[in-house]
């Protein structure tokens, strides 16, 4: 298996692994994947009044390629607003961290996973 | 890092083996011009009677090794020839008999795949489920058998897994009804003991770099008494009693009943050491939260052990012990993304399937490189449950059974 060396950088150092309290309003929760493919994310976002994304905090449960697709979008959301983070491409995720074809739809997860911690913040505020 | 151990370790045994120095030493002597290079086919030179008299030797070697008469043995150029010639060769030549064909779900993909061709002929096939165990029992091969079973193929011990079968036991269901019994023991001949005199079966697979022998080569046992016949599917000048066509590869052929000599005077010392070692390694990491063996705990090969790890994905697991050569039954390691079909025969989840990694200990593994890997796995299972979701559902008691998870 051949890794980039950023999916290896991601994946022995990676960034804003955490957990967020859920029951913060200003936190959008995203959880995407199942076990049964072998790829499980969990995103989360703190958003502040002005819609910017002043943190984030990830975990995953899958292979090096989904670990680091998770862990670079935590970098990429931070400090962005929330529709900018919403617009994120899984091709950018991919080029960044030369995903072979087979690990494409990690990236396909980790875009997936930041609309849904975007949809469920904004579903939070009564939008 | 303990300086007793060279990265990266191989624990992929059951993949296959180095060749013995003792083999390699056999098969350089078959070689070049000095060597025993002739055509054992030759009969009229001193260079095929020499090529001759080494094949002949390496066959009562290797029938030696399953307590067998040298005739009963049929060169082939490894198990998955032996299992295509052994149930394809039987079900063809006993079709009027019958066309219904007893396997287990978790044979090797030579004998699914041998039996999926077969069923593009006509022929019905009935695939066992084994049990939770992974073991199919006499009684579960007693149970499929009908009027027109004409082949029975289970194999010895499981390649994934590494557990063994009762083959004595079902060769006896066999026999007393009549039906040809096929076993595949590339994974168990010269490691456990195989006795064809005792033991009621009709047709074995054996491979040789299973055994500390070279890649390429194998055998099919093939018993004389009561005389089982088989259909040859390599067509040419008729060697190997007409059996299997092929000039036969001296060096290859040596060097297999080399393997098979040393493998049955070392066997029970050997299978003494990796039983400990294997032992060693599960006392050094069974304290682990949610770390399961899969497959029978008892019944299975010496140095084999097939582990779970839940919450954590084996592709990731096998990135974090880089220095350790051991594989996964995580989708992600095989080409399609499905989990083995081995584990999940057993009933296992697909999680616990993602998390699994097989580890196979052979003649060379040391118990510092075992202390090593135990070190290693502690480790990677710690790092990466602390990356893992799933490990914080489960810590907060939360049944991931019950999730719908969004999958796409």
């Amino acid at each position: 298996m051949a890794y980039s060396e950023k999916v290896i950088d991601h994946y022995e150092n990676p960034r804003n692994v955490g957990k967020m309290d859920d029951a913060d309003k200003g936190v959008g929760t995203g959880m995407v994947g199942a076990p049964a493919c072998g790829d499980v994310m969990r995103l989360q976002i703190k958003v502040n009044a002005d819609g910017i994304i002043e943190d984030a905090k990830f975990k995953t449960y899958g292979c090096g390629s989904a670990i680091a697709s998770s862990s670079l979008l935590t970098e990429w959301v931070k400090g962005k607003n929330i529709s900018e983070a919403e617009q994120i491409k899984n091709t950018e995720i991919a080029k960044e961290l030369s995903l072979p074809p087979v690990k494409i739809h990690c990236s396909v997860l980790a875009e997936d996973a930041i609309k849904a911690a975007v949809k469920n913040y904004r579903e939070k505020q009564g939008e | 890092m303990n300086a007793a151990v060279q990265t990266p370790i191989y624990f992929d045994y059951l993949a296959t083996t180095p060749v013995d120095p003792r083999v390699a030493e056999a098969m350089a002597k078959c070689l070049t011009t000095d060597g025993v290079f002739g055509n054992p086919a030759s009969r009229s030179h001193m260079f095929g009677w020499r090529a001759e008299e080494a094949v002949e030797n390496a066959r009562n070697q290797v029938a030696e090794l399953i307590n067998a008469d040298p005739r009963e043995i049929v060169w082939t150029s490894g198990a998955t020839e032996s299992d295509n010639l052994a149930i394809k060769g039987a079900a063809h030549f006993y079709s009027k008999k019958g066309k219904h064909i007893v396997t287990s779900k978790i044979e090797h993909k030579a004998v699914l795949d041998t039996c999926r061709q077969l069923e593009r002929e006509g022929y019905e096939v009935t695939y066992l489920s084994p049990g939770e165990n992974g073991l199919t029992t006499p009684e579960m091969v007693q149970s499929a058998l009908r009027e027109d079973t004409v082949l029975v193929s289970v194999m010895h011990a499981n390649n994934e897994i590494g557990v063994v079968n009762d083959i004595a036991g079902i060769g006896e269901v066999c026999r007393a009804a009549g039906v040809v019994y096929h076993v595949d023991a590339a994974q168990s001949a010269g490691k456990i003991p195989l006795d064809m005199e005792a033991m009621k079966v009709d047709l074995m697979s054996m491979s040789a770099h299973k055994m500390y022998g070279p890649k390429g080569i194998g055998a099919l046992y093939v018993r004389r008494k009561p005389r089982i016949r088989i259909e040859s599917q390599m067509h040419g000048g008729g060697h190997e009693r007409g059996m299997r066509s092929g000039t036969l590869p001296t060096h290859q052929i040596v060097g297999m009943g080399e393997a098979a000599r040393v493998a049955r005077e070392d066997m029970a010392k050997d299978a003494e050491r990796l039983t400990a070692l294997r032992l060693r390694f599960w006392d050094g990491i069974k304290d682990i939260p949610e770390v399961h063996i899969n497959g029978d705990v008892d019944h299975r090969l010496p140095g084999a052990l097939n582990v779970s790890f839940a919450f954590v994905e084996g592709e990731s697991l096998l990135m974090s012990l880089k220095d350790l050569a051991i594989s996964s039954g995580s989708a992600c390691t095989s080409a399609s993304l499905e989990p083995s079909y081995v584990l999940r025969a057993l009933g296992l989840n697909d999680e616990m399937a993602h998390s699994s990694l097989r580890f196979s200990f052979g003649r060379f593994t040391t118990e510092a490189e075992v202390d090593y890997a135990i070190e290693q796995v502690r480790h990677a299972v710690e790092k990466l449950r602390e990356l893992s979701p799933l490990w914080d559902m489960f810590q907060d008691g939360i049944d991931l059974s019950t999730i719908e998870w969004a999958a796409h």
